[in-house]
This record gives structure tokens, C-alpha cells and sequence, in this order.
């Protein structure tokens, strides 16, 4: 600000406390600029709707299937009285009562699984991102303020889970997990205790990337003004980590959230296409992809259906996350 | 950093709860069976002496089974694994070296192929973006990228598979055939994992060599090249590409040496007999040395892209060069 502006901004500031009338400007909340910010941006609006349905969803299918909306595991043998137990009729068997068609050999409704799919894989995203996010931010934050040899240590801890070939390890860890959580655990072996794996093995493999972009994050705002002035006014180290600088995480860790989800709901079909985590009769995406690839060539809407709805999921959170970057962290444009 | 990884590999096996040496014996196994199977596989010794056994047979031959006594008596039934030696797969009977050469250029013939056509599209893509920058093109590059981004490798792969050789036959089903045999046959039997991959992939390059083009557009330098008379294209690719390739060729590199650990779902789902496929036929049977051999040859790989990155900066970067 030049010298003549700043005498000008004075001169104002104090005709302002003289009379509060003359203030041209609103003041603004952080969360009113928050939404100022959003509500320019439509697309991320967009996304984040859907990314709110995708949610709702998710949460209310066991009561939608409580009341009877949908049905993912009546079977419906009629149906598929085809060739190969193929659903019969255009489409995979599409009607009004099965919007999506129905799966061959079963004759379950298509629509109802992948609907009470998402539960299954949302659970599993969501936990896996809330431990890998925990585990990154409490091992991101020590290596940011402790510096030296722990710092060196979490660093080049980091490295190494990064070097190990992620999928490989998933897999080659899965029968050792399984029988721990099996038989040290005493969980039997069902679908909590699957999705107790998965959640296990990617907030295992997953927290690196929290992990950095913490310490980065400490990193600098340790040596900002006011750490400082908490530290000359004799703040206590804990009063340091939890009032100073982890809410000043808060909006990266958002972010990262946002964009960690998608990684893991793609991670589980994945994973659930290669045969691994929930399995049958259990519906979530990945065990859907995974019944629905051996009739790919003669049913391309089993695989189809599902595959669309998990790649609108993974768009609408990567655009959400994207938005809030921008939406939160105006200074680090360079993406958008 | 690989020998912390050898060492952990290792360990989780050894914890596993199944016993490798059960699935090596038949139907009518004995315990005297079962047990001599345990000795001739090694799994009779210590962890530590497994773990230094194999080190070992990096740089000297080993014997399977590994006794004297019968190497002199009956040297037929004894399998020499020679230096470097990897290990010794029971289930396949085979050496693990002889299983990774038959894996590894399938893998790397798809790796490379993908790469070069990954970094053609989503770099030229981001560049062609960056200096159309809000025109329908950039928009339309952008959109495409955040939608390939987003999309699972294995329903790409699955779509296109599905569609594109089964249903319209238009491209062959994928098989490999080596370069040196048949180079067209090698690239028209690869193309469709090549371009499936590189959907996915290429996405994110388009968006970071397209950020780092408009932030490079944007320098001085390029205002003064302009001022010279420098013509545009020159400027495009000598200025300002130049200078926006470092971040590019970071990910690239990691990229890179990721998949070179195997693609585990390409190969899966094109029936590529790589080291993805290798991995999860060993991990499906226990077979505890072809799994540290892969698990070994990912990470050097990462390690050793990780160190090629770190190279290039030097050549591309004067900056770091006399740093």
C-alpha cells in the first residue's frame, strides 16, 4: 500500500469510529465468506449435492430395505429362466419394478444391491479415511514440531510405506489379517469382520499422504508470529498443539478428506474386483463388480450400472474436494 | 530402504498362519512327508537363517534341498539355483529367476507402452490446454481429464475389453508376443491395455502440466521471448514447457515405477501373464519366494525411478545442476 493510500485508510478508519454511520463495508463471518466463496462456483455445488444424496443414501438404505423400498437379496428365479440363468428381456431384464435390471443366476434386483451397496463401501471409505487422516495427523504433527531424529524417523517411515507396492501388499496381507482379526480377535468371519479388514488395510497403507501434507503444514506455521506470541505469553506444549496449530489444520484436513474418499471407495471396488474384502451375499460395490465381471461379455450392463455409479461417486467427491481447495485455500490456485 | 523392506516382506510371511509346506504335499501326505518337504524347502530353520539363506543366494548358488550328503550321492534330485539366484518356487518347480524373466517383459512391454502414450496425450493435452486457456478446447480437456481421473482402472479396462475387441471387434482380444518376434504383432496385441491405461493415467497430467504451463506462461521470460520475436510454438515448447517439466517428470517417475511392480488389475483383466498375475497366483498359493521376489523387484523399481527423477532434474534444471 503506498504511502498516501495508508494515510487515506487511517483517515477513514478513524472517521469510521467517529461515525459508525460512514462504514461502507460488511462485515463478514469466515464461514459467511465460506459460502460468499461456494455459491460462485456451481459446479462444485453440484457435486457436493450429489456427494449428499450419495451420503443419504448410503445411510438410509438398511431402513429402506427395513420398510421394503428395496430388496437386494430376494430372489427372483422367474426372471432368469434365459440362456445361462441370463435375465430374460432387452437390458439386463430392465422393467419398472427393476429399474436396473436383474442379476443373472439369482435374479436379485440390481438397483436394490447397488443402493444398499453404497452403505457397505461409503462405511468402509469413510472409517478407512477417519484412521488413515487420525494416524497422518497425529504422526505428521509430531514429526513437524519435534524436528531432529523422530522427524527424520516419521519421515523416512513415510517413504517406505510409499515405496511398498500398495495393491500387492493388500493382497499378500489379506489371508494373515483375516486369521488374526479370525482367531486372536475372536470376530467371526462375516462382514463386520471384513470391513474391519479393509478399514485396517487402507488406513494402514493410506496415511502418508495425511502425514505430509500435516507436516508440511506444521512446518511452516511453527515458525508463524502467533506460536510465537502463545509461546512468549508461556503457552504449555499441549496448549500449543490443540488450540495454536491443529485448528489451523482444519481446512486442509478437510480437503484432504474430500479427497481421500473417493480413493478409498475406488480402492474397495478394486479390491472387491480382484476378489478381496466384502464378499457375497454382502452388497457393496466392489463385491457387485466382482460377481458381474464373468458375465461382462454377454450381460455388459451388470458391470456397467454399478461401474457408472461409482465413477459419478469418485467425480462428484474429487469435485468437492477441488472446490473446497479453492473455496478454502484461495492462495493455492494453481490447480484449478 | 530395500533391505528394511526384504526384512519386513520376509517377517509377514513367516507370520502367516498357513503353511507353505502343507500345500506342496498331495492328498495322501504323512507327517514324515510333510516334514521332509519342510527340510527340503528350508522352512525347518530359524527365521534369521532363512532370511540370511536367501540373502546369500543373491551372490552365491544355492542347493535345493540344501544338503551335502545328498548332492553327493544323488546330485539329479538336487536343483541348482544359480547366483543371483532369487529363490526356488516347490509349487511351480521351478526357479523364481526363470518364472520372473518369462513375467517381467510382459510387464515392461505394458508399462513402457502406456508410459510413452500416457505422457504424448496428458502432456500435449495440458500443454494445448494452457495456451487456449478458457477456450471451449481448455474446457473440454479439463472436464475430460477430471472425468478419466475419476474412473477405476479395472472398469476402463473391463469397458473397453467388453466393448471394443468382444462386442465390435474392433481391436484383437489382448495377448502378448515379443518385440524381438514380431514388433507389430507386439504393439497391436498390446494397444487396448496401453490405452486403457493411459485414460486413467494421463488424466492427471493433463491437469498438472496444464497448472504449471499458465503459471510458466505467465513469467517475464516468456514476455521478453515475445518481445525478442521468438515465434509462439518455439516459446510454447523451449520456454515455457521446459521449465514446467519438473513437477511432470516427478510423477511421471513415480508413475512409472509403480506400475513396473505390476499391474496387478490390467493384467488381470486383459489375462496378461505379467508379474501382477505372478504375484496373485503366488499370493493365492503361498508361494513365500515368488511373492518376496516381486514384492523386492516393485520396490527397486520404485527406488530406482525415484533416482532416475532425481537425475533428469540435473539435465532439464541448470539451477540444480550447479546447485
Amino acid at each position: 500500500m503506498s504511502e498516501s493510500g495508508r494515510t487515506k485508510s487511517v483517515l477513514t478508519q478513524s472517521a469510521r469510529v467517529l461515525d459508525p454511520s460512514l462504514s461502507s463495508t460488511v462485515s463478514r463471518t469466515q464461514f459467511g465468506l465460506f459460502l460468499r466463496r461456494l455459491r460462485r462456483d456451481r459446479l462444485t455445488v453440484v457435486a457436493m449435492v450429489v456427494c449428499t444424496i450419495v451420503v443419504l443414501g448410503a445411510a438410509g438404505s438398511p431402513l429402506l430395505q427395513h420398510w421394503g423400498v428395496i430388496d437386494p437379496i430376494g430372489f427372483n428365479s422367474e426372471l432368469v429362466k434365459g440362456i445361462g440363468s441370463l435375465p430374460g428381456g432387452a437390458w439386463g431384464g430392465m422393467s419398472w419394478a427393476h429399474p436396473l435390471g436383474v442379476e443373472p443366476g439369482t435374479g436379485r434386483d440390481l438397483l436394490s444391491r447397488i443402493v444398499s451397496g453404497l452403505t457397505v463401501s461409503m462405511a468402509v471409505a469413510i472409517l478407512s479415511s477417519l484412521l488413515s487422516l487420525t494416524i497422518g495427523t497425529v504422526l505428521g504433527l509430531i514429526a513437524g514440531l519435534s524436528k531432529g531424529k523422530v522427524d527424520w524417523f516419521i519421515s523416512r517411515l513415510i517413504d517406505l510405506v510409499l515405496s511398498f507396492p500398495q495393491l500387492l501388499m493388500l493382497l499378500t496381507l489379506a489371508p494373515v489379517l483375516v486369521g488374526v482379526l479370525n482367531e486372536r480377535l475372536h470376530i467371526p468371519d462375516g462382514p463386520p469382520s471384513q470391513i474391519a479388514f479393509m478399514v485396517l488395510v487402507l488406513g494402514a497403507f493410506g496415511w502418508p499422504y495425511p502425514a505430509r501434507i500435516v507436516r508440511g503444514q506444521v512446518l511452516s506455521l511453527r515458525e508463524r508470529e502467533f506460536v510465537e506470541a502463545a509461546v512468549s505469553l508461556g503457552a504449555s506444549r499441549t496448549y500449543l498443539y490443540f488450540r495454536e496449530i491443529l485448528p489451523h489444520l482444519a481446512a486442509p484436513l478437510l480437503i484432504c478428506a474430500t479427497l481421500v474418499i473417493p480413493q478409498y471407495i475406488a480402492a474397495e471396488a478394486t479390491l472387491g474386483f480382484l476378489g478381496l474384502g466384502i464378499q457375497a451375499p454382502t452388497a457393496s460395490l466392489g463385491s457387485i463388480l466382482n460377481d458381474s465381471v464373468s458375465y461382462a461379455s454377454v450381460m455388459p450392463t451388470y458391470f456397467l450400472f454399478p461401474g457408472l455409479v461409482l465413477a459419478i461417486i469418485v467425480l462428484s467427491f474429487n469435485l468437492l474436494g477441488d472446490g473446497l481447495r479453492d473455496v478454502l485455500d484461495p492462495k493455492d490456485n494453481r490447480k484449478s | 530402504m530395500l533391505f528394511v523392506i526384504s526384512i519386513i516382506t520376509f517377517g509377514i510371511f513367516f507370520a502367516a498362519p498357513n503353511d507353505p509346506a502343507s500345500l506342496t504335499c498331495g492328498r495322501e501326505c504323512t507327517v514324515e512327508t510333510l516334514e521332509a518337504n519342510r527340510i527340503a524347502m528350508g522352512l525347518d530353520k530359524p527365521i534369521t537363517v532363512q532370511y540370511a539363506n536367501m540373502v546369500k543366494g543373491l551372490f552365491t548358488d544355492r542347493y535345493y534341498p540344501d544338503d551335502p550328503v545328498l548332492r553327493e550321492r544323488a546330485p539329479e534330485t538336487v536343483v541348482v539355483c544359480e547366483a543371483p539366484c532369487l529363490g526356488y518356487s516347490f509349487l511351480k518347480q521351478k526357479e523364481v529367476s526363470s518364472l520372473v524373466a518369462d513375467a517381467l517383459p510382459v510387464t515392461v512391454s505394458l508399462a513402457l507402452g502406456a508410459f510413452v502414450l500416457w505422457m504424448i496425450v496428458g502432456v500435449g493435452a495440458g500443454v494445448l490446454a494452457a495456451t487456449r486457456r478458457g477456450s471451449w478446447i481448455d474446457r473440454g480437456l479439463v472436464g475430460a481429464a477430471l472425468i478419466g481421473y475419476s474412473l477405476p482402472t479395472f472398469f476402463v479396462g473391463l469397458l473397453f475389453l467388453t466393448f471394443i475387441s468382444i462386442r465390435w471387434g474392433w481391436l484383437p482380444i489382448p495377448y502378448y508376443t515379443p518385440f524381438v518376434e514380431d514388433p507389430l504383432a507386439w504393439a497391436t496385441g498390446l494397444i487396448l491395455p496401453w490405452s486403457a491405461l493411459a485414460v486413467v493415467l494421463a488424466a492427471g497430467y493433463v491437469r498438472l502440466s496444464r497448472a504449471y504451463m499458465i503459471e510458466s506462461l505467465g513469467e517475464d521470460y516468456i514476455r521478453t521471448a515475445r518481445a525478442k520475436g521468438v515465434r509462439e510454438r518455439s516459446i510454447t515448447v523451449k520456454h515455457a514447457l521446459r521449465a514446467s517439466l519438473t513437477p511432470v517428470i516427478t510423477m511421471a517417475g513415480l508413475d512409472l515405477g509403480g506400475l513396473l511392480g505390476g499391474m496387478i488389475v490390467t493384467e488381470q483383466i486383459f489375462g496378461l501373464r505379467g508379474l501382477g498375475q505372478l504375484a496373485i497366483d503366488a499370493v493365492t498359493n503361498v508361494d513365500l519366494p515368488v511373492i518376496v521376489a516381486v514384492v523386492l523387484i516393485a520396490a527397486t523399481a520404485y527406488t530406482l525411478a525415484n533416482l532416475a527423477v532425481d537425475l533428469i532434474y540435473g539435465i532439464i534444471d541448470p539451477r540444480v545442476r550447479h546447485a
